[in-house]
């Protein structure tokens, strides 16, 4: 009892109790609803880890949202309210694209070109809303909402364009080869290559099945090295002081402007970043005509907020987001539960996290108890 | 003490305890029936902790409470209120754009039939406690249309509307103006005439020695003594409340003045709403001397400290350190001329109260490379600084560096900042409302720190809206009326009369 009272008291715990709640609160609809509620997430934990090719998918799909939950943690540690994640990652992408087409250099050059190129899209964005908050004083949650949709545009606009325009399908033109993240993307194309791959079915499983690509190590290292940036260093230490007291930080010499900037670029060359890992790492290697937006941004709001906006925390929260995700997709076909489910688990489980007090709450409960019935 | 009828209140051996930390340790109480009853204590000493067990939005873990004699157990403020308790905080509960009667009524409702709320009969039973107290309050005004006085009325008649035989009063005076706090004075001799209770919080000692007729001591959560106010005086109260001497007088030397270091010349700064707060001001600090501006909150002082500190616009005139311009510079080039400030709103400009002690005290200097090489901030060598600061400056509670700057109590909170001021060996160091909202063993520790400070050579700028502390602690003061230095004096060559006139306009052409 006494090891969970002092689990309770951990800063991650809330996330956590929230998950359990998650599960919880799903199992009721699914029972309600006449399913079997421990066979259905029995499909899901198999949906999302049973096989190595699985596994693979559900870290391939946390990459872009890792990625956009460390760009919205950060912004939100520095007392921003970035939801504009989804419109710096579209044009991390259309950037990507572009340079990815226009030019055609060795790999060791191209995929940084490609990527940076990306990042800095995702940049610019950020750093022109927080220039207007900044300069202007207008809210950077109604300028990056606005900017989501024109980036939207931008990409269909870039796809339809006779430049890029892939004749006969709704994509713009794929990136040149030597821009691609996978691992050893030549095995794939050569008949060697592919023999090989074929007599060793878990290597086959994870590289020949999959895109499977080096985008989730860089995210992990962005995770850690925000983490790193906000905690341990004096940049992150004027940034946070601007979030938690504006005036304070103002007072002791600190730009406040400059700070709103910097943050906002920051966070939105993350948020590009994912954008251009998901076009060098992932076929079709493109955009696509958008005719909503695809989520990457917000799906990165919830994995932010599941992680207490830790930036490193974001790594297990995003993990877990894609599992269900992928999992659920299993759940719909083999079961023919509604993968609706799946968003009322992430929806309670945002819902829940959003209640930062349960945790030491619970464990003060459970304190009073222990103490009650001990005296009885 | 035995319980007993003559005693409206008594709390015995009561212990509250915060996690690892006694809040409040076998304290006991005993109020008489019919008197004001101080409660004594430095900030953070347990005062507030003790009357909200009472007024029962804490529990005590041990001790128990009677009330004219009989045992209760008060589980929430429901039953206080059940027992006549009432409780008025420091802070005003009232909503705003409602009437006095509305507020006073919220909660305990006078109602008709199905519930329909009666108004007028409300405002008939208002008007009979106001006239029954001689409260001089108008049931139908707004509460934001009336005084601070007015509104903290309004709370006592909240309070006695549901009964209160009991009044509890946190930190009465600490927003009254003078004339005000006579008006309570006089308030609670007619309600203790007229057969009530009221218990006192607060560490001003003066008006302990003005009101109270009893006065117990709380030190760090120990319970004291209880003392007859009469058989007292100030210093008495002050050595037992912080548990040792303290000189109320400020100790020092004569000055020795040194070269101008801060020059002020034809200032002139604009407020928020662009009104014109400082018009064409002049001043000199010299190193070596503190310069005190007296004055009624609202002439000018606000803008003058902002625009020295570049975080107002300076539309006219310059400020020099050391004859070098700084006027429409910005903070950071204020700071790295070696200009310290102690803001007047603490919470607001001197801290970012939800990160830690160590990193509040590297606030403003947070660049330097003692602080950690190139781009990154050494959490080791923050620490080890704040020790030496917390050592150093008697902050508590010791061992406090990792702790959140929020969890501090006011003057802990105060002494972080000057420390961090102080450890940097500014040349100007400007103190604005340093004191405000601190007790007096604090205020005696601000006071020593800006004399030292001032006997190192820096040049320091008192600007406060307490007269008392400008003429103690001031070697030249300067009147502010209007937003311009109307007359200067030297320490002793003016009395408080002749510069209340002067801080009035009376000296203004």
């Amino acid at each position: 009892m006494s090891a969970v009272i002092r689990f309770m008291r951990r800063p991650f715990a809330n996330a956590v109790v929230a998950i359990i709640l998650g599960f919880v609160v799903a199992a009721v609809i699914l029972a309600l609803a006449g399913f079997d509620p421990l066979a259905t997430f029995a499909t899901l934990f198999q949906g999302a880890l049973g096989k190595p090719k699985y596994i693979t998918n559900v870290i391939i799909k946390a990459t872009p949202i890792l990625l956009t939950g460390v760009g919205v943690a950060f912004a939100f540690q520095t007392g921003l309210f970035n939801i504009g994640a989804e419109g710096q990652y579209i044009l991390g992408t259309v950037v990507a694209t572009i340079v990815g087409v226009t030019f055609n250099f060795p790999a060791p050059i191209q995929v940084p070109l490609v990527i940076l190129s990306g990042m800095l899209g995702g940049a610019l964005l950020g750093a022109f809303i927080g220039f207007l908050k900044a300069r202007f004083g207008i809210h950077e949650v109604i300028t990056s909402i606005m900017c989501n949709w024109i980036m939207l545009y931008l990409c269909n606009f870039v796809v339809g364009s006779d430049a890029f325009h892939k004749p006969n399908s709704n994509t713009a033109l794929p990136i040149n080869v030597s821009g691609y993240t996978m691992v050893l993307p030549e095995w794939k194309v050569s008949d060697e290559g592919i023999a090989y791959l074929v007599a060793r079915p878990w290597l086959r499983d994870i590289l020949l099945k999959t895109d499977f690509n080096l985008g989730f190590v860089i995210a992990i290292a962005v995770a850690i090295l925000m983490g790193v940036l906000l905690s341990r260093t004096k940049l992150g230490y004027e940034l946070r002081a601007v979030g938690l007291n504006k005036d304070a930080a103002r007072f002791a010499g600190i730009g406040v402007e400059r700070s709103v900037v910097t943050c906002m670029l920051i966070s939105g060359a993350i948020c590009g970043l994912a954008g251009a890992l998901n076009i060098t790492g992932i076929s079709p290697h493109t955009i696509t005509l958008l005719s909503v937006q695809e989520g990457y941004g917000f799906n990165g709001l919830s994995v932010a907020f599941i992680a207490g906006c830790s930036t490193v925390g974001c790594i297990p929260a995003s993990f877990l987001f894609s599992g269900l995700i992928y999992g659920g997709m299993t759940v719909q076909q083999m079961l023919g539960v509604p993968s609706e489910i799946i968003s009322i688990m992430i929806g309670t489980i945002v819902f829940f996290t959003a209640l930062p007090a349960m945790a030491p709450k619970i464990a003060d409960w459970l304190e009073r108890r222990r103490l009650t019935t001990k005296e009885a | 003490m035995e319980a007993s009828a003559a005693y409206a209140v008594q709390m015995h051996g009561i212990t509250k305890r915060f996690g690892a930390y006694t809040a409040l340790d076998h304290v006991d109480l005993d109020v008489r029936k019919q008197t004001v009853h101080a409660i004594l204590g430095e900030n953070g000493a347990g005062k507030t902790t003790l009357m909200n067990i009472l007024y029962g939005l804490y529990q005590a873990d041990e001790g128990e409470v009677f009330l004219n004699g009989q045992k209760v157990d008060i589980a929430n403020p429901t039953t206080a209120i059940n027992h006549g308790i009432g409780m008025v905080h420091q802070h005003f509960m009232l909503v705003e754009n409602f009437t006095v009667t509305e507020n006073i009524i919220l909660g305990d409702e006078i109602c008709g039939t199905a519930g329909i709320l009666d108004m007028r009969r409300a405002r008939a039973k208002v008007l009979e406690l106001v006239e029954q107290y001689g409260f001089d309050v108008d049931p139908d005004a707004k509460i934001e249309d009336i005084s601070v006085g007015m509104q903290q009325r309004v709370e006592i008649l909240k309070a006695l509307f549901r009964g209160a035989e009991i009044l509890i009063l946190d930190e009465p005076t600490a927003v009254l103006t003078p004339q005000e706090i006579d008006k309570l004075i006089q308030i609670m001799e007619d309600l203790t005439a007229a057969g009530k209770t009221i218990i006192v919080i607060t560490h001003k000692l003066k008006e302990i020695m003005r009101s109270a007729h009893e006065c117990s001591i709380i030190r760090r959560g120990v319970y004291m003594g209880t003392v007859d106010v009469t058989q007292s005086s100030e210093d008495d109260l002050a050595a037992r409340m912080v548990g040792r001497n303290v000189n109320l007088k400020v100790q020092k030397t004569p000055a020795h003045p040194g070269e101008v270091c801060l020059s002020i010349r034809g200032l002139s700064v604009k407020d928020e709403r662009g009104i014109e707060q400082v018009r064409g001001l002049d001043l000199d600090v010299r190193s070596g001397e503190i310069v005190g501006i007296a004055g009624i909150d609202g002439n000018g002082q606000q803008e003058l400290v902002d625009a020295i500190m570049c975080m107002a616009k300076a539309t006219k005139g310059t400020i020099a350190i050391k004859g070098e311009q700084i006027q429409n510079t910005s903070p950071r080039n204020v700071i790295d001329h070696r200009i310290g400030t102690i803001p007047s709103d603490r919470h607001r400009w001197g801290l970012v109260l939800p990160m830690m002690v160590l990193e509040n005290s590297a606030l403003e200097h947070h660049g330097k490379e003692t602080f950690g090489e190139g781009i990154m901030l050494d959490y080791d060598k923050l620490y080890s600084f704040t020790a030496e600061l917390i050592q150093k400056f008697d902050i508590r509670p010791a061992g406090c560096e990792r702790e959140r700057m929020s969890g501090l109590s006011g003057g802990n909170q105060q002494k972080t900042i000057i420390a961090r001021q102080v450890a940097h060996v500014p040349d100007v160091l400007i103190a604005f409302q340093p004191t405000r909202g601190l007790d007096v063993g604090a205020i005696e520790f601000v006071h020593k720190t800006l004399v030292a400070e001032r006997d190192r050579g820096a040049a320091i700028l008192l600007v406060s809206f307490e007269l008392d502390e400008v003429m103690d602690v001031s070697d030249t003061i300067a009147v502010i009326y209007h937003g311009q230095i109307v007359d200067t004096f030297e320490q002793g060559t003016v009395d408080e009369e002749q510069l209340g006139l002067l801080m009035a306009g009376g000296g203004a052409q």
